[in-house]
């Protein structure tokens, strides 16, 4: 889980080496973990595989926001938001337009990635931390249309038995066999960020995080790049709204407002940011953890925010940095006795 | 030979009766310890334990001691479905909460395919309707409590119309849903309608404007911290109109956070520590002493859920968890029967419960019962 | 007319409140780009600190209020900075600002946890009483409120303008590199600009919680509000915060009454949209030109 897919602004002369071999330990452990989390369940009852689905879901929400905070360098706080949106157009295209999820799920990524270019538009124009003002606000009134409009969301009493999908006619009603789709699923989509980040286009958005008046002067359309990939990062909350609806099978506002937001940032940062497999880190701390500290009961968010905070003051990279770091440690160590 | 016998079989059963007194009958508590739903779900969860120690220390139910888990859902329906499908992974005999009515919904289908009882703290009108047989409320549904309101707002206030205030979360949305089509049932206009958020703090301006509706009475359907915090403001812009409302309005909370802006203050009580039945004083105050506070309505439900499924299995006579819900169904808890239901309880089929309710007002900082209410159908 | 001046006075109540919590925001912003998410856990907490030291000490009102205040301050104005700014500073502004929210939800929590999850009474030190004005009920609380916020923060404008310490402290907000080449001590400064936070934050706590009732969950709305207020204000600015706080305010105020309660967060939501696209820069906000 320590090969990073990009290094953090900490190796700026590793940055230059293609490594290939570091890539594809990225994509080979990639691959390892969704065979792993593939048969991972067996014995672990239902609760169990529904934590683990969900800490996937919420991988990938927190995939988006780190390909927007991570390696554009945008603070977006209206995440949760975009998960709430594709989550409700999911629930609501399939339970009452009857449309199939793979149709949803693509619908509530594009709508969710056309929002992302709207919002991010002008307040790119006016300076990168504008997004973050802009997004808080967005997140809010979402969070009140989600609430209000009990017409078309369903209001505070939320909508209730939404469809889980089925694959070429294989039902998925079960927790094993939605939890492998959804296993299926957020491998997919790590593996298209991974090569999305790979691309000459995911390096410009590094580009753009380590110094974006370098990244200007040598040619790169800046505004474009940063636009796109908050736009990205917001689809990807949209794919993840779209597996947390059938997840589970009802829908409120409450998951989707500001403060979720709030955590999805932590979670990120938490993971390490910039990090292509961070956000699994990340996530695991945020969802797994109140399992973890059961005996702590509700302490468990003061616990999570003070590793946080720690991470923060010693190791901005997160816990992927502290593990690349022991790495390194150990490996030098090892050549050392040499 | 048979002395023998005999003698080996009492044996026997010397040994294995301590056995058995340590068996344990697992019960999971699924609730509101942190999120919005904190308040509520605290007092439900010190009613449940309340109940358990009380149990626990005249032997148990059928000699078996009670095991009690408490999970957090953070008051998030995703969580609290996921907590009562562990809770049933686990074994538990019956589910016990969540509290609020969105949680209740989203999780009350995964008890009813478990074919397990659950026994829920909301009061949302709509979670009885949906034909789920595994469902109990520890309470009086909106459906239950609104035409008595609506019925005093026109007998006793003599209103004509009436300001709403209410909550927008499950519980108040229902509540005003409810109340509505009541008020115009009763010939009653409705002068404003005033949602407010959930954790609302200023109520300065949702007070100007009730005020300035001119009704004759304002019908207040918060929740308790929220409740007080309107009456403050209420009280600052000089209201005057009678303030109604229903048992959250009328709490001992309310009446301490708010202080001189909760006197006068009328309406509907299903539970309450200070109604004149003695066994819920008695409650009261082995609440006040475990502690340290006074307990709410939610308290009294915690502590009424545990006994209902003691009940339950005593009159079955044993442990079958599907029997607990076809015991419940329609059965009528008399407190002769089983002192720890506090007051006797009908349960209908649909999961709702018919009990006696009460009309009180605040006077000198105090809650004063001035009616019992019979049981709809006594 | 008494409806709407009723409507006004409580927007201007809150709306003082906000301001309070807006111009220490924008103080540590101006000073170390620091963007606080934790400033309405700043304006709950003092509150909480009070009431926890009357009951753990037993103390008098007076006592207890000192010893809240005064560890608050220490806390969170010399702590905050020494303690977490300082560290995190060197890594950037964004790592800063996350650290913020994680603060704010050890506050918040730690609240809960380490005091009580339901809302507490806080003593008042004016009368809960009513006056009527042009027909409208104006309540003592709310002209209390408005009187201090003003009274502080016109202290405050004195003690920047006015002062020899303050001028240091503008300086540095404004220019810290040519502060220092003119011998200020810059660090001073700004650790004397979160005291300053911390003690408006103590000011709006000991205003607001007599009417909000001490609770760990009542710095939501206020931190939301305060950064509104800055950013529709003018972020740069002290005059700004103290705008963008009352504007913000009796916005709220009249979208309640004249607009929908249920959207009325929607109203000051869309100001401040709107004032990103026309006046980025905030109302009273001057542009930006370093930076880079």
């Amino acid at each position: 889980m320590t090969a990073p897919a990009t290094h953090g602004a900490t190796a700026p002369v590793a940055r230059r080496l293609p490594l290939p071999a570091f890539v594809d330990g990225t994509l080979l452990t990639l691959v390892a973990a969704a065979v792993i989390l593939w048969f991972a369940p067996s014995g672990m009852g239902r609760y169990g595989t529904y934590v683990l689905s969900l800490w996937l879901v919420m991988s990938v929400a927190v995939m988006g926001l780190n390909l927007t905070l991570g390696y554009a360098g945008l603070k977006s706080l209206a995440q949760a938001a975009f998960m709430g949106i594709g989550a409700y157009a999911t629930a609501l295209l399939t339970s009452k337009v009857g449309l199939n999820w793979y149709a949803s799920f693509a619908i509530s990524g594009l709508l969710t990635f056309a929002v992302g270019l709207v919002l991010g538009f002008p307040a790119l124009r006016v300076k990168a931390h504008y997004l973050a003002f802009v997004t808080l606000a967005f997140s809010t009134l979402i969070w009140l249309v989600l609430r209000n409009e009990q017409w078309l969301t369903g209001g505070v009493f939320g909508l209730s038995n939404i469809p889980r999908p089925s694959f070429f006619g294989l039902k998925l009603d079960g927790a094993l066999a939605f939890h492998r789709f959804v296993v299926v699923v957020t491998f997919l989509l790590a593996v298209v960020l991974w090569w999305m980040i790979r691309s000459p286009w995911g390096r410009a958005f590094t580009a753009l995080r380590e110094n974006p008046i370098r990244a200007a002067s040598l040619g790169i359309d800046t505004r474009m790049y940063t636009l796109l990939a908050f736009a990205i990062g917001s689809a990807y909350a949209g794919f993840a709204g779209a597996l947390y609806a059938p997840l589970v099978e009802f829908i409120d506002p409450s998951p989707f407002s500001l403060s979720q937001s709030f955590f999805l940032l932590l979670m990120v940062v938490a993971g390490g940011a910039g990090y292509l497999l961070g956000p699994f880190i990340g996530a695991l701390l945020g969802v797994v953890l109140p399992e973890w500290l059961r005996f702590a009961g509700s302490l468990y968010l003061i616990i999570f925010a003070a590793i946080v905070m720690l991470l923060l003051i010693a190791c901005p990279q997160g816990m992927s940095g502290l593990l690349e770091r022991g790495w390194t440690k150990l490996t030098g160590k090892k050549e050392g006795a040499r | 030979m048979n002395r023998h016998w005999i003698i080996a079989a009492a044996l026997g059963m010397a040994v294995s009766l301590p056995a058995l007194a340590q068996d344990k009958v697992k019960l999971v508590d699924v609730v509101e310890l942190s999120g919005a739903g904190a308040t509520a779900g605290t007092n439900w969860k010190n009613g449940i334990d309340l109940a358990v120690a009380d149990i626990n220390a005249k032997g148990g139910i059928l000699g078996k001691q009670i095991e009690i888990v408490h999970y957090d859902t953070q008051t998030n329906p995703g969580n609290t479905r996921a907590a009562v499908q562990r809770a049933i992974d686990e074994g538990t005999y019956a589910v016990l909460g969540p509290v609020f009515s969105g949680p209740i919904g989203a999780s009350m289908q995964i008890a009813q395919r478990a074919e397990i009882a659950q026994l829920v703290g909301g009061e949302a009108a709509g979670l009885t309707k949906q034909g789920n047989q595994y469902l109990f409320r520890t309470s009086l549904s909106q459906t239950a409590a609104m035409p008595k309101i609506a019925k005093y707002l026109k007998d006793t206030v003599k209103a004509g119309s009436v300001a709403v205030v209410w909550v927008n979360n499950d519980f108040g949305k229902g509540g005003r849903d409810a109340i509505i089509p009541e008020l115009e049932k009763a010939g009653i206009k409705l002068a404003v309608d005033v949602a407010t958020e959930q954790g609302q703090a200023d109520f300065a301006a949702d007070a100007i404007k009730v005020k300035n509706s001119n009704a004759d009475a304002v019908f207040v359907y918060l929740n308790e911290e929220e409740s007080a915090r309107f009456l403050r403001a209420a009280k600052q812009q000089g209201i005057t109109k009678p303030m109604v409302g229903e048992t959250t309005l009328l709490g001992a909370k309310v009446i301490e956070l708010a202080g001189d802006a909760a006197n006068g203050v009328k309406g509907h009580v299903g539970l309450s520590i200070d109604a004149p039945i003695p066994a819920f004083q008695e409650f009261g105050k082995k609440f006040q002493a475990k502690y340290n506070y006074v307990s709410d309505h939610n308290g009294m439900k915690g502590y009424m859920a545990v006994y209902m499924v003691k009940w339950a299995t005593e009159k079955q006579k044993k442990f079958d968890k599907k029997g607990v819900a076809d015991t419940l169904r329609g059965a009528t808890i008399k407190t002769s029967e089983e002192p720890g239901i506090l007051i006797e309880t009908t349960i209908e089929t649909n999961g709702d419960l018919d009990r006696e309710s009460f009309l009180a007002e605040v006077k000198d900082g105090k809650q004063v019962i001035t009616a019992t209410l019979p049981k709809i159908n006594p | 007319m008494a409806e709407f001046l009723a409507y006004l006075i409580a927007g201007i109540a809150t709306g003082a409140i906000y301001a309070l919590a807006a111009i220490g925001f924008t103080l540590v912003w101006q000073t170390s780009q620091t963007i606080n998410f934790a400033q309405g856990e700043f304006v709950m907490l003092p509150a909480v600190l009070v009431l926890l030291a009357i009951k753990l000490f037993g103390a008098p009102i007076w006592l207890g209020a000192l010893i809240g205040i005064a560890a608050f301050i220490l806390i969170f104005g010399v702590g905050f900075k020494l303690t977490i700014v300082d560290p995190m500073i060197r890594h950037g502004v964004l790592p800063l600002a996350i650290a913020t929210m994680a603060l704010s939800i050890i506050m918040k929590e730690g609240a809960k946890d380490g005091f009580s999850a339901e809302a507490q009474k806080f003593p008042s030190f004016v009368p809960t009483e009513t006056i009527s004005v042009f027909g409208a009920a104006i309540s003592l609380q709310h002209v209390a409120i408005i009187v201090v916020a003003f009274g502080v923060i016109g202290l405050l404008q004195w003690f920047v303008g006015g002062t020899k310490l303050g001028r240091q402290m503008q300086a540095t907000a404004q220019n810290p590199t040519v502060a220092r080449i003119l011998g200020i001590p810059v660090e001073r400064m700004v650790l004397l600009t979160f005291v300053i936070n911390a003690a408006l934050a103590v000011v709006a706590s000991v205003l607001i919680s007599p009417i909000y009732l001490a609770k760990f969950s009542n710095g939501e709305v206020i931190g939301l509000f305060a950064f509104i207020a800055a950013i529709v204000g003018g972020f740069n600015q002290v005059r700004g915060a103290l705008v963008g706080g009352l504007i913000v305010g009796i916005v709220d105020s009249m979208a309640a009454a004249y607009i929908s309660t249920s959207y009325r967060l929607a109203v000051p939501l869309l100001l401040l949209v709107v004032i990103i696209l026309v006046k980025p820069e905030g109302l009273m906000g001057r542009k930006e030109e370093r930076r880079v």
